[in-house]
């Protein structure tokens, strides 16, 4: 609509300026100029037309470089501090590392063949090699995905979330995994269970996308589904099949430094904004609304999760908040694109109680050992807020199903569209059993080449010494 | 020549060390332990996992002292090193049979 509004007034001052020019030349040859000017005119419009797409184009492109750099923030150092602050002194290094092996094995993946199997080709559950070591990806845009920036920059952008959604398994498994089990495991996780749901969900012709001829369009903005279900749902996994830390739960294992979570947490929060905003792929209202329903979603999960804990123990702790905020972020990220304001909080408030209980009612009773709470937080708080997607969802957010003689057709509940509700619980189902069998089926191949897990003397020693042969603290030096 | 060994509470040991100064105690030894008596630490709690932390961050001061200080010392710890409440720590005194400097061994009360 902006680009004709633009037409229409070039178009209008161009008939008016020329004219006088043209009416003084009609005398010596008419039938000539009068011939001429429309091509004139036409030419122009064209190359106005390009300078129009042009100045969009850079104006996206700038928002989607920033992003992209916005959602690495969010896996180093967001992550990597947030984790880091959480494990005890002896685990630190090991645990930053793993996000930081992931920035870069993930990246060289993705270069090889990874964006090919999440974005090349329609199948409906993964891609294919078309796109292989980047071939075809270039300064042209990809129309089925962003029309508007180069393919280059999506493809880099989508990068970005390919390295955090492994991380966040890191979440489970910390303070035990060997390290080359969680290379080799990250490896087959990111071609077994990314790959294929990153497809079936933002692919074209995937089996749960929403835009582009998917067969249950299961709404998920930025990654409710693709990133925090399967990757808290696999951590939760990760978490049975590895046992319990040595002296988990008797002995105490209190995080060992609050600042650096909380710096981590405050950098994520950020960073979501490149996440959930930049999934927009362009800079415009689409964005502008994700970014605002984001910040809202964050902030009520902060406030209800410390109410819980403030209500429970007598005081709200630093670290209750900082949690509830990324419960927020996580429950928010599917929505963020279809909702409003209000909904947001409401999808927030309700996340940062469920992510409460999870992490410390549920965990206790059945007893499992999510060291950091990636499973109570990514895949509760993923699950909650794909649901609530299908509820809050509304077309005049993001009309995602077109319009129907000029009248956008229904997205989530709140429109009367409540089947919606029913695809977003098949979404959810999907993303469960992938990562589910997924990670089972993984955990057994690498058990077998690597190990997963360290022996019981190293795991005392901690991972710093035994995996890295270095410690974080080295205070007498 | 007495030992003087005070455990107290970390808050109050800056008061307690510039009393000492000013009575003209010039040498102490400082150590940051942890302990408890009958005060039995507190609980933290971290995403609902709750921890009795029942060994607390305490200062112990050890001063080595001629006869006559000794109940100047004494007084003026327990003057300002209480608190009133549980926790405040205690002072242990005993006897020491001699010492010696180590520059120009100096023995007896002359080497404090």
């Amino acid at each position: 609509m902006k680009r004709l509004g633009v037409l229409c007034c070039c178009l209008l001052f161009l008939s008016f300026l020329p004219a006088p020019r043209l009416q003084a030349q009609q005398s010596p040859s008419a039938s000539a100029t009068s011939q001429e000017a429309p091509k004139v005119i036409t030419e122009r419009l064209n190359q106005l037309d390009q300078k129009v797409a042009q100045a969009q184009s850079s104006a996206d492109n700038a928002w989607m470089l920033v992003s992209a750099a916005l959602v690495l923030m969010m896996t180093g150092p967001g992550l990597a501090l947030f984790y880091g602050g959480l494990v005890r002194h002896k685990n630190i290094l090991a645990i930053m590392m793993q996000s930081f092996a992931l920035m870069v094995l993930i990246t060289v993946l993705w270069a090889l063949v990874g964006y090919s199997l999440a974005f090349g080709g329609d199948g409906p559950v993964i891609g294919n090699f078309a796109h292989a070591f980047l071939r075809g990806v270039g300064a042209d845009p990809n129309p089925d995905y962003a029309g508007t920036i180069p393919q280059t920059t999506f493809m880099v952008y989508q990068l970005m979330f390919a390295i955090i959604t492994p991380a966040l398994i890191t979440g489970a498994t910390a303070e035990r995994m060997k390290f080359s089990g969680t290379v080799l495991f990250m490896t087959l996780w990111f071609f077994l269970v990314y790959a294929p749901m990153a497809h079936m969900v933002w692919g074209k012709g995937g089996l749960l996308n929403a835009s582009l001829g998917g067969k249950f369009p299961t709404l998920d903005f930025a990654g409710g589904t693709v990133v925090h279900i399967t990757s808290g749902v696999s951590a939760l996994v990760c978490a049975l099949y590895m046992g319990k830390r040595v002296g988990y739960p008797k002995q105490p294992m209190p995080p060992h430094n609050l600042v650096l979570s909380f710096i981590g947490a405050c950098l994520l929060w950020v960073g979501w904004f490149g996440f959930n905003a930049g999934s927009a792929l362009a800079s415009n209202s689409l964005a502008s609304s994700a970014f605002v329903a984001t910040h809202f979603g964050a902030a009520a999960a902060a406030i209800s999760w410390s109410l819980a804990e403030w209500i429970k123990n007598g005081r709200a702790s630093a670290l209750g908040a900082i949690s509830g905020s990324v419960a927020g972020l996580v429950a928010i990220t599917p929505a963020a694109g279809f909702v409003g304001p209000m909904p947001a909080l409401v999808i927030g408030f309700v996340a940062g109680i469920v992510c409460f209980l999870m992490v410390t009612r549920f965990k206790a009773i059945f007893g499992y050992d999510d060291s950091l709470d990636a499973f109570g937080v990514h895949g509760a708080g993923g699950t909650i807020g794909a649901l609530l997607t299908g509820v809050f969802a509304r077309a005049i957010y993001n009309p995602i199903y077109g319009a129907y003689n000029g009248v956008n057709r229904p997205t989530g509940g709140l429109d009367g569209h409540w089947i919606q509700v029913g695809y977003q619980l098949v979404g959810v189902a999907f993303a469960w059993l992938f990562a589910v069998v997924g990670t089972i089926v993984i955990l057994k191949v690498v058990d077998v080449v690597t190990g997963v897990r360290v022996t019981q003397d190293q795991e005392v020693e901690g991972l710093d010494i035994t995996q890295h042969g270095e410690e974080a603290y080295n205070l007498e030096s | 020549m007495m030992k003087l060994e005070a455990i107290i509470q970390p808050s109050r040991f800056d008061s307690v060390k510039d009393a000492l100064l000013e009575i003209g105690i010039e040498g102490m030894t400082i150590t940051e332990v942890r302990g408890h008596g009958r005060q039995k630490g507190h609980t933290e709690v971290y995403r609902g996992r709750e921890y009795t932390v029942d060994l607390l961050p305490k200062i112990k001061l050890e001063i080595v002292l001629a006869d006559a200080l000794v109940n100047r010392a004494v007084e003026t710890i327990l003057k300002t090193a209480k608190t009133g409440k549980i926790g405040d720590g205690k002072i242990f005194l005993s006897r020491v049979d001699d010492a010696i400097r180590i520059r120009n061994e100096d023995r007896g009360e002359n080497a404090l």
